[in-house]
């Protein structure tokens, strides 16, 4: 069975959809983040001594870290359909996509003051990392300035989803020149990705409560994204009956 | 030769401008665009010279989509807006110059003498288009239109600051432009000497 | 279309030297802000020299955020803009034009002016060459990506700062290994090339892609 999916790039026809699945990520993401961060506190083994059990706030950390990257794929990505399909809908996405975005990476900032601060006794470490994060926040915010700065929607989507798409271009050479400033010393460089040596419990209990962001980010990006759809389309005769009804 | 626009459609900030406009432009003929304020004119001339973009409809030139077309349709545009795309730091003629040679052709100072001329500008090809008057830098930028060789002229109230002479020069190259096979689409309030035949009426509040 | 290249440089020259003022306020810019960090610092000839590369580099971004509202600022408000996009050449050539014409106006002379910051600071000849080298493959750069950030906020309220907003963070790459090369060439035996080499690729790289996506964004922005 073929189904019209542009039936839901129009806003009148995506807000009730969003409206119903909602409640479904929200049940989602608190099962799954309830439930990883009961196993990670307190069925893994205790790989640290007991004055070291600050390190449990890698389940926050490390997640939103992560989500903070791929939502700006995922937004870029809406942007990007935004630019060639001309759909409305998919820039609002990308607008509700870009805030989450920003909370989460500030989420992560500020988790790993927390984590450095306890662990190296330091808020802030010029960390390749840490520095990157740091960047993305800048972008985020670039970003949600010029999308408010334009008064005129359209204008306002398209320019900022070009910033969007121009970001992502120059981010490898962002990430490549942080994480080696020096190219004469580049070779011995290659950061070994610390997930390995992770204990396979952490592990799992730190996938589950990544997942557990992303339908937490789905939902508040969609509850977001309605909000946006009513204040566009609030001249419209559908958004009138949708008052009535209430 | 001809300009077609079938089904037009153009909004601004969500709300619709005018919807369903359609009209056929041939070489010979001037379409004088009416409406109050606030109806789309200069949203609609703008749309026609690819500047605005517009959500439903089709333009054609030459029997071909204009969005395919662009480059041959653009060699055959002259459009003068509100603003008289003048450097206030350049005098006329450099001004006239820079103009034509960045739409792809290079006028000699003899050409754009005679045009300045003709507007009645003869003495201020060297002064700084600063310390003209409002009415004079109008003038300059009207002419373009002598310089340029281009079929279609796209004007934004072109009479706007003339005085009564340059009112009557301007009508009388409007006149002649249309005569010799060229078209021109334009707003205005000033009445306009051209034969009703050769005349195409347009008033956007019906497309509201 | 080289002809009409050639008549924007022009007249984008012609033009600065009618309002020369323009062209001096980023050179003083950038000549106040590196006079500047010296008297919060310390007069130190060692702690100069560590900090010189990264002064210089972060007084040139800043000059080149500074000057880049008026690339299209002008042509927009006096309508050129529009007759420039309506022209049958190709955009991308005509933006580049006027990137080429603004970078001469307020690139090269950072360049030119280099030495003198590089007095200041005790730097040695070689590490001065290495200096203005590096400000000549690194100043078109931030010219060419700033030029997308000004026509972005062309015509926006505030427009000045908000540029900055967006385009700093996208010069990082160039202010690291601009200022990373320079902070080589004083350690002596270490090879620049490298620094070279990844500049000059950003380089093309900019080249290729940000006059493109500069016609866009003023597309979209003239509209």
């Amino acid at each position: 069975m073929a189904i019209n999916w542009f039936k839901y790039s129009s806003p009148s026809s995506f807000y009730p959809l969003a409206g119903k699945i909602i409640p479904v990520f929200m049940t989602l993401a608190i099962l799954l983040i309830m439930g990883g961060l009961y196993w990670g506190f307190f069925e893994t083994p205790d790989v640290l001594s007991d004055q070291k059990q600050y390190y449990k706030i890698i389940y926050v950390h490390v997640a939103s870290a992560w989500m903070a990257m791929w939502l700006y794929v995922v937004m870029v990505a809406w942007a990007v359909l935004g630019l060639i399909f001309n759909t409305r809908m998919s820039y609002m996405m990308a607008s509700a996509t870009a805030v989450t975005g920003a909370i989460m990476t500030a989420l992560s900032l500020w988790t790993g003051a927390f984590w450095g601060q306890t662990s190296w006794g330091t808020w802030w470490d010029w960390d390749p990392r840490m520095t990157t994060q740091l960047i993305l926040l800048f972008l985020y915010i670039g970003y949600i300035a010029l999308q408010s700065a334009i008064e005129e929607t359209r204008r306002s989507d398209r320019a900022s989803a070009v910033l969007a798409l121009v970001g992502l271009a120059i981010v490898p050479v962002i990430y490549y020149s942080i994480n080696c400033p020096d190219p004469n010393e580049c070779a011995s460089l290659h950061q070994e990705s610390s997930l390995k040596r992770v204990e396979p419990n952490i592990l799992i209990a730190m996938l589950v409560v990544t997942a557990g962001f992303w339908m937490y980010c789905f939902a508040v990006i969609l509850m977001r994204v309605r909000n946006i759809i009513l204040q566009r389309e609030s001249h419209t005769n559908w958004v009138e009956r949708l008052e009535a009804f209430r | 030769m001809s300009l077609v626009v079938n089904q037009l459609q153009c909004s601004r900030g969500d709300i619709a401008l005018f919807e369903g406009l359609s009209f056929k432009l041939i070489p010979g003929q001037l379409m004088w665009l009416e409406g109050r304020n606030g109806s789309g004119k200069t949203t609609l001339l703008r749309t026609l010279c690819g500047l605005f973009l517009y959500d439903k409809g089709r333009i054609e030139w030459q029997g071909e989509s204009t969005v395919s077309n662009m480059d041959t349709y653009r060699q055959n545009l002259l459009y003068l807006g509100h603003q008289n795309a003048l450097k206030h730091d350049l005098n006329p003629v450099e001004n006239l110059q820079t103009l034509s040679r960045l739409a792809g052709k290079s006028v000699s100072e003899e050409q754009t003498d005679e045009a300045l001329q003709l507007f009645g500008l003869a003495g201020y090809e060297e002064t700084p288009v600063r310390k003209l008057s409002q009415g004079q830098q109008r003038r300059v930028a009207l002419s373009r239109l002598l310089l340029s060789d281009a079929l279609l002229w796209i004007l934004d109230e072109p009479f706007v600051a003339l005085d009564v002479v340059a009112v009557e020069l301007l009508q009388s190259i409007l006149v002649k432009h249309v005569e010799q096979g060229g078209m021109v689409i334009l707003t205005t309030h000033q009445a306009l000497p051209i034969a009703e035949d050769k005349m195409l009426r347009l008033c956007l509040d019906r497309y509201v | 279309m080289f002809d009409s290249f050639r008549a924007l440089v022009k007249r984008d020259l012609l033009l600065a030297m009618r309002r020369r003022s323009d062209v001096f306020t980023v050179l003083l810019f950038f000549i106040i802000v590196v006079s500047i960090f010296p008297l919060g610092i310390s007069f130190e000839k060692a702690i100069l020299q560590k900090i010189a590369p990264g002064v210089v580099w972060v007084a040139a971004l800043l000059a080149s955020t500074l000057a880049l509202e008026r690339i299209f600022a002008n042509d927009y408000a006096d309508g050129t803009l529009e007759q420039i996009l309506l022209t049958a050449q190709p955009l991308s050539i005509l933006v580049f034009a006027k990137i080429f014409a603004h970078w001469l106006l307020t690139g090269l002379p950072l360049v030119l002016i280099a030495p003198l910051a590089g007095l200041q600071y005790h730097l040695s000849a070689t590490t001065i060459g290495t200096m203005m080298v590096m400000l000549l493959i690194g100043t078109p750069i931030l010219s060419m990506i700033g030029a997308i950030g000004a026509a972005l906020t062309l015509g926006l309220r505030g427009g000045g700062i908000l540029i900055s907003l967006l385009v700093l963070p996208l010069y990082i790459p160039v202010l690291v290994y601009g200022s990373g090369a320079i902070e080589a060439s004083m350690q002596g035996d270490v090879s620049l090339q490298p620094y070279y080499l990844l500049l000059l690729a950003f380089l093309l790289l900019a080249l290729v892609f940000a006059p493109w996506a500069t016609a866009a964004s003023l597309r979209i922005s003239v509209e």
